[in-house]
């Protein structure tokens, strides 16, 4: 193999299920939420905290993730997922209860901001754009919500319910650089047109997109024979890979308008999306989550088969031929149970922490070697 | 789902319960490794009560023992059930019964697949897609009420 998965430390973070992980955007700090109803926040050990074994332990590793607060009185059932804002101030989790929390910064502390109250039954995602003007969540009642931030209100609104999907929506993701804030400025220049894509139990990923206020379907990717569980941009926002219960991987690719290729898109406004590569016969149960390193360019998947894969792109011999990825790294009993998320830390390349069924929140090092 | 209405199927066809497992010498020697087969999961799941009727799923004939593998290896455990009529509106009920036991006493480390036989009822795709996404299960296991009924079927009743 081309790389290793190191474990670095594993923390027991709960007796039942733990859904996710989510880095803060410095990488400070982990957030996990699971059945336990409980959002805990974890970060590096204070040197002040630490005795003198630990210390003389610090020179020959580092230094230890512990949990640094404990956020309980959030819902009354499962916390599904939780999300950072990208200034790192606000933290929104996702409950069974239908309810949306969202958490403003106070000190070390997370404070309750607000409730947001909508969805019929269980919410399943919920993530903020990157300017932090809006909040989308989506769940077991098939619709998607966009929620606009009034900041003389400090406070969300509905701006939109999508009902696009046919089935329980799974999983929510903001394009990486579409996203710009409102301004006087902008408005006179160059439209801002912000991209979301949401998996489905209805097999399907759609991409919403904001053009003057109003929120479209301008395409739906279809190729996968199951659930979508999860999807990830790469950094430039041209690509998705997305994972399924289906057990395979796929990479799309945006074709713009007026293409090189001459794929038509069917609006005539919108890129259309193509699936250019399948990745299958390594999972032998459902993905739960992949990611795309902005940092590495590797994918990460999080399966029920206790797995962790890596899977990098292979240099192409020539233009036009189409991407292929190989496993470089795999640890298949990285967890007990079902491996729930995976989230890469966004400034330490190949930092990587998981989290499962067993409970266990785990953080992991991927050292590449020159192939 | 309705609770209301009295049985679909009023009048079942009643099968004869299967003898008990025989205790052998070797099951109380520590030193023999003993690792769970399919019978023990049949026995798990076939006193589970059917929603409808005063019988078991084993008197029912919705589980049967040929419906049954396990992979010590893999750690897998598939249980394929067969709803009493095509459109037995009880059938998701059932699976989830079955699950929800499995999943209460079964060591942690067997992935656990739970089927309608093929071609059993007319809306089997959707069912068993449903019965094998472990978000909806954990949602419906944790609705008060759905458990109640879950508990129901899968308390054993004394006889």
């Amino acid at each position: 193999m081309l790389a290793e998965l190191i474990e670095l430390q594993e923390f027991e973070a709960s007796e039942d299920r733990i859904w996710c992980v989510a880095w803060n955007p410095t990488g400070t700090l982990l957030a996990s939420c699971g059945s336990d109803k409980v959002i805990k926040l974890w970060g590096r050990e204070d040197v002040n905290d630490l005795n003198l074994a630990k210390i003389s332990s610090l020179y020959s590793g580092e230094r230890n993730w512990v949990c640094k607060s404990t956020i309980t009185d959030g819902h009354t059932r499962s916390i599904r997922s939780v999300a950072w804002s990208f200034c790192g101030n606000r933290l929104a989790s996702a409950g069974f209860d239908a309810k949306v929390s969202v958490w403003e910064r106070d000190g070390q502390d997370f404070v309750l901001q607000t409730t947001l109250e909508g969805h019929e039954n269980e919410v399943k995602d919920v993530a903020f754009s990157r300017s932090g003007l809006y909040l989308a969540t989506c769940g077991r009642d098939k619709s998607v919500w966009i929620w606009e931030y009034n900041e003389e209100e400090n406070d969300f609104a509905c701006a939109a319910v999508l009902t696009t999907h046919t089935q329980d929506v799974k999983h929510l993701k903001w394009h990486p650089q579409k996203d710009v804030r409102h301004s006087i400025l902008f408005r006179f220049s160059s439209p801002v047109m912000q991209v979301l894509a949401s998996c489905s139990y209805d097999d399907t990923i759609k991409m919403f997109v904001e053009d003057n206020d109003d929120w479209t379907c301008a395409s739906s990717l279809e190729s996968h024979k199951s659930t979508v569980w999860s999807c990830d941009f790469d950094v430039t926002g041209k690509r998705l890979v997305s994972c399924s219960d289906d057990k395979t991987v796929k990479i799309w690719h945006a074709y713009e308008k007026n293409n090189r290729e001459g794929i038509r898109s069917p609006s005539g406004v919108y890129p259309v999306w193509k699936c250019v590569c399948t990745i299958s016969g390594y999972h032998t149960q459902a993905i739960y989550d992949v990611k795309w390193c902005s940092l590495t360019g590797l994918i990460a998947t999080a399966s029920g088969d206790n797995a962790i894969r890596i899977f990098r792109e292979e240099e192409r011999q020539q233009m036009d031929a189409p991407p292929s990825f190989s496993l470089v790294a795999s640890n298949t009993h990285a967890h007990l149970q079902d491996v729930n998320r995976i989230s890469f830390n966004p400034k330490e390349a190949g930092l990587l922490a998981s989290c499962s069924d067993d409970g266990t929140i785990k953080l992991w090092r991927i050292e590449q070697r020159p192939s | 789902m309705d609770f209301s209405s009295g049985p679909q199927n009023l009048n079942p066809t009643i099968y004869e319960r299967t003898e008990e497992r025989t205790i052998q010498a070797s099951d109380y020697d520590n030193d023999v490794t003993d690792e769970i087969d399919r019978r023990e999961i049949f026995d798990l799941i076939r006193t589970i009560n059917d929603p409808e009727h005063p019988l078991t799923l084993e008197e029912l004939n919705v589980v049967d023992l040929d419906g049954i593998t396990i992979d010590n290896q893999a750690n897998t455990v598939q249980v394929q059930f067969r709803p009493t009529i095509p459109h037995c509106s009880m059938a998701t009920l059932i699976g989830l019964s079955i699950r929800a036991k499995l999943l209460y006493t079964l060591p942690t480390r067997y992935k656990v697949g739970v089927n309608i036989i093929e071609g059993a009822h007319i809306q089997e795709d959707q069912i068993n897609k449903q019965l094998n996404d472990k978000e909806r299960v954990t949602a419906a296991l944790e609705n008060n009420h759905l458990r109640a009924v879950v508990n129901r079927c899968i308390v054993a009743q004394n006889s």
